[in-house]
């Protein structure tokens, strides 16, 4: 099911009604009972999928929290005899056992992951290579990729670690933990959750409060006009400049770029803002995965505003971990005597920040377009960060820009475009050639083109572009009326206006989005008949 | 403690450590940063880091991360 | 708490109201192009009762003339005839007019039992939009939808013309409340003429088995009338391209259909030239369909059966349906004599 499928909205509303009807206890059953149809839904193989990770989550955490226990009341029992050497040797060993059973759940679980969604990306290579010299070639297995695969495992492998760390406790009952991994509003697109945020919400009670409701729902008509109203119409000019990518270069590609920065943010966006909102309609607060991430003035701060919970589950899991760990605080120490402060000092914050952003970009997507598009946000980040000091020296000379308002729109403008830029690679998904377009768009001067019918060459007519910019300015607005409190929570205090604008922005979305069986009169032809 | 504040001084040489409460939440310190100040903290004070321990609430101000490194060598 | 009940109501009101104008704006309405699209909501105008109801895919909205019926034989007649109008929803309008009236005889054009299954959404439109809201209509819904189709979208039109708000023609505007007639009770006129020049038969196929659906929905239709004493004739018109080819195969598997059920069946191909159609002067697409002229002799033979065979009777003589009828004859007249349109 789609979010923007009628059968999704009926699904939701259903949810909801029952959701509110049973006793409060039983909320979080009903939640439990529609996830897993939701799931079915789309596919009754893919259920054995994620039931399997949710086997493996439940159980390794199940042990892991176990010998947690164990070593806990060890130590605690044995306080006044244990030295401090004696306790600290004793819980480095314990902590070397549960990391031994962490590994064996992590490689299960991103295991299935990794076969399933990179097998035939290994494969291809593998030819490659193989071609290369003259060996024969495998063939290229074709593997279903059960939906959500990426966000429920990641999520799922976060828990693990957590409780692995004693972040949280692991979850005794096996069917809540079940609801953690499958709850059906963030399967499509996240939020990556957290259990430590995620568990009172999901298993609390929830009693029925208008305002909550209210807040919830506005949100989710938001997020459908920004995916109905701006992405989606978008998507039909994206189509064709990607499609005919060879006559429409030059100009067009930098067109392509502001289309799908518009296209990403309304789906993206949207699609959270529908979750967040179904969540909070049923009073679960989930994280918040953007903020305003296109004023952002550098792409360190991109990053942190935009799909904010997927940046911190690779900075907690990942980076951290990588950078900080025994072996490559060794390996730093010993660089940093023989090389020097200055390359020492850089070598675990290189390693990890390039291991961090080739594996976002791998999870992205199997494909050498998102490993580029990871690695290039990387370099960006890496150069700018060694630039600091030139910043600085900067400021320090023209002291008024660090405040003036138009330098930071000139900071948050370079930023959306340097983003965009890279962005553009997962729309021609193919290295060379997206090299080849940024090019063009240096050698090849066809602006004037845009102004003799170029604009609605691809596609998009008139109306559609008034639709999107429309669209545009009404995000800018909602966002500029938000920036206290979430427009959503400001609309829910006051019923009327609240009612009055979900009316209007539905009316919008009915007439303007771009849904349904694309229709046109002139179709009709009767000479078909 | 002056080691902390040297390392600190030496990651951002124009940040006034000691007044400054949360280092975090207004962006003084990135993750960048604290993988920094924890291979120093590790040289200086012969302390192991873990990842988990990589948590804003440890890092606001010297004296949380102070607190962080007395705790970390007892237990 | 009641003055926001109040304003909420109000709201409420005007957005329907919104919703419903824009919703009769875009909706097509077929009046100056794809006139075949208006065809199966014209049916509801009718104020007198008919004899003989005709139902099936272009083969009876191009090739049977109520007026030349009620001309030559006084017999009243409607054609509920749509492009590529599926053998469910042939049936599902059978079930839908029995309700509304009672002929004597239901003919069926049997081409559209090849189809085992959903065809063309924009067909599916037209032969759907137009039905009034009953149980029959939203069973040919089901039965009809392609996967692409959702139930809701036929309940709220809006849902699938939406995007046309961007290309509204005049026409939009001017047919907001009403519509034209564009039929003569239920056949669409064409009186041009394209001589049919070639005789290819139709490419020859791995299966000819009809689809088991098909006679599944014959032996509904055949129930039906039984039901409702309404004789059943099944016909295929005297048409056949090679594009909507009609194979002996398929024929012999009707006409044991028909004699084990006891229908009677007629197969108009073979008796072209006893109709006394002309392949050079009765059809305007090359013999795809027939034009006005032939339909009115395939018409008149037709007739002659019903009244003899099935012994429907004159009703000329009747005050109301002498000005009745008199009126559509005028106007078919007028269109024929390409006085209008």
């Amino acid at each position: 099911m789609q979010f923007t499928s009628f059968s999704f909205i009926l699904f939701a509303a259903l949810t909801l009604i029952v959701y509110y009807l049973v006793p409060r206890r039983s909320q979080w059953k009903v939640l439990l009972l529609f996830s897993l149809f939701f799931y079915a839904f789309a596919g009754a193989e893919y259920l054995f999928f994620i039931l399997y990770t949710w086997f493996v989550t439940f159980l390794t955490g199940h042990i892991l929290q176990h010998f947690a226990d164990r070593e806990d009341a060890y130590v605690e029992e044995n306080r006044a005899t244990l030295s401090k050497e004696e306790r600290k040797a004793y819980r480095a060993k314990e902590k070397k056992k549960r990391r031994r059973i962490l590994t064996v759940g992590l490689v299960l679980g991103f295991g299935m992951l990794a076969v399933l969604k990179y097998t035939a990306f290994a494969v291809g290579n593998i030819n490659g290579i193989l071609s290369a010299f003259d060996a024969k070639t495998l063939t290229v297995p074709s593997l279903l990729l059960p939906l959500g695969i990426s966000f429920y495992t990641f999520q799922s492998m976060g828990y693990l670690i957590d409780v692995y760390r004693k972040k949280v406790r692991a979850e005794k009952n096996p069917a809540k933990l079940m609801l953690f991994v499958t709850f059906f509003p963030q399967l499509l697109q996240g939020p990556i959750s957290r259990f430590g945020d995620l568990q009172e919400q999901l298993m609390g009670q929830h009693a029925f409060d208008g305002e909550t409701v209210r807040a919830g729902l506005f949100r989710v008509v938001w997020g459908y006009f920004k995916k109905l109203i701006v992405a989606d119409t978008a998507m039909i000019g994206i189509k064709t400049l990607i499609e005919q990518s060879d006559k429409f270069d030059g100009i067009y590609v930098f067109l392509l770029i502001l289309l799908y920065s518009a296209q990403i943010y309304g789906d993206f966006t949207g699609g959270i803002d529908i979750t967040i909102g179904l969540s909070e309609a049923m009073g679960i607060r989930l994280a918040e995965n953007f903020n305003r991430p296109f004023s952002s003035r550098s792409t360190k701060e991109y990053w942190n505003r935009w799909h904010i919970t997927m940046g911190t589950w690779f900075t907690d899991y990942v980076f951290y971990p990588l950078s900080v760990s025994r072996g490559m605080q060794k390996i730093t120490f010993g660089a940093t005597k023989r090389l020097g402060r200055g390359f020492g000092m850089r070598l675990p914050v290189y390693t990890a920040t390039i291991a961090t952003w080739f594996f976002t970009g791998l999870w992205h997507g199997a494909g050498w377009n998102f490993i580029v598009w990871g690695l290039l946000n990387c370099l960006v980040i890496l150069v700018s960060r060694e630039c600091e000091p030139l910043y600085r020296r900067f400021y320090k000379k023209f002291p008024s820009l660090s405040d003036s308002r138009i330098w930071h729109a000139w900071q948050a403008t370079r930023t959306f475009l340097l983003m965009g830029l890279i962005r553009s690679l997962d729309c021609y998904r193919d290295v060379p050639k997206t090299f080849r377009l940024w090019g063009s768009m240096l050698t090849k001067w066809n602006v004037g083109e845009l102004f003799t019918g170029g604009l609605t060459s691809f596609g998009l007519g008139i109306p559609e572009w008034c639709v999107i910019l429309g669209g545009i300015a009404v995000i800018n607005l909602f966002d500029r009326l938000g920036r206290e409190t979430p427009v959503h929570r400001r609309a829910a205090k006051r019923p009327v206006m609240w009612f009055a604008t979900v009316c209007a922005l539905l009316v919008l979305i009915l007439i303007f989005g771009a849904y349904g069986i694309g229709y046109d009169a002139s179709q009709f032809i009767y000479q078909q008949f | 403690m002056e080691t902390l504040l040297k390392i600190l001084n030496g990651l951002h040489p124009d940040v006034d450590f000691v007044s400054i409460d949360d280092l975090y939440d207004e962006g003084v310190l990135d993750s960048l940063d604290m993988v920094r100040l924890v291979t120093e903290i590790g040289m200086e004070f012969d302390v192991q880091i873990p990842p988990e321990e990589l948590i804003p609430e440890n890092f606001q101000n010297v004296n949380t991360i102070w607190a962080l490194i007395e705790r970390l060598d007892e237990e | 708490m009641k003055k926001t009940l109040i304003l909420c109501t109000c709201i409420l009101l005007v957005t329907v109201l919104c919703l419903g104008f824009v919703q009769m704006l875009v909706t097509p309405k077929y009046m100056t192009d794809t006139l075949d699209g208006a065809l199966i909501g014209e049916y509801y105008r009718e104020k007198t009762p008919h004899d003989v109801v005709f139902i099936g895919d272009c083969e009876v909205y191009e090739c049977f003339t109520p007026p030349t019926l009620w001309q030559e034989y006084g017999i009243t007649s409607y054609v509920r005839g749509s492009a590529q109008q599926l053998i469910w929803q042939s049936y599902y309008l059978m079930e839908e007019t029995l309700k509304r009236e009672n002929p004597k005889a239901v003919v069926f054009n049997v081409l559209s039992i090849k189809y085992g299954e959903p065809q063309n959404e924009a067909y599916n439109r037209m032969t759907l939009d137009g039905m009034k809201w009953s149980g029959s209509k939203l069973r040919s819904i089901y039965a009809s939808k392609t996967e692409e189709e959702s139930v809701i979208s036929y309940v709220f039109p809006l849902l699938r013309y939406h995007s046309r708000w961007s290309d509204l023609t005049k026409e939009d505007w001017k047919y907001l409340f009403h519509r034209d007639t564009v039929s003569h009770n239920g056949y669409l006129m064409q009186t041009g003429v394209k001589p049919k020049t070639s005789n290819i038969p139709g490419r020859p196929l791995v299966d000819y088995t009809l689809p088991e659906i098909g006679f599944e929905y014959l032996e509904k239709m055949r129930l039906l009338c039984e039901e409702n004493g309404t004789e059943l004739i099944l016909i295929k018109a005297p048409t056949n391209d090679w594009k909507y080819y009609w194979y002996d195969e398929w024929d012999a598997q009707i006409t044991a259909w028909a004699n084990e059920k006891g229908v009677d069946y007629y197969n108009f191909i073979p008796l072209a030239a006893e109709i006394g159609l002309d392949w050079s002067t009765d059809t305007y697409d090359g013999g795809v369909h027939l034009n006005v002229f032939g339909a009115e002799k395939l018409t008149s033979y037709f007739g002659k059966i019903l009244a003899e065979k099935y012994g429907i009777s004159d009703r000329r003589g009747d005050v109301e349906l002498d000005t009745v009828w008199a009126d559509k004859v005028a106007i078919y007249q007028k269109e024929r004599n390409g006085e209008t349109q």
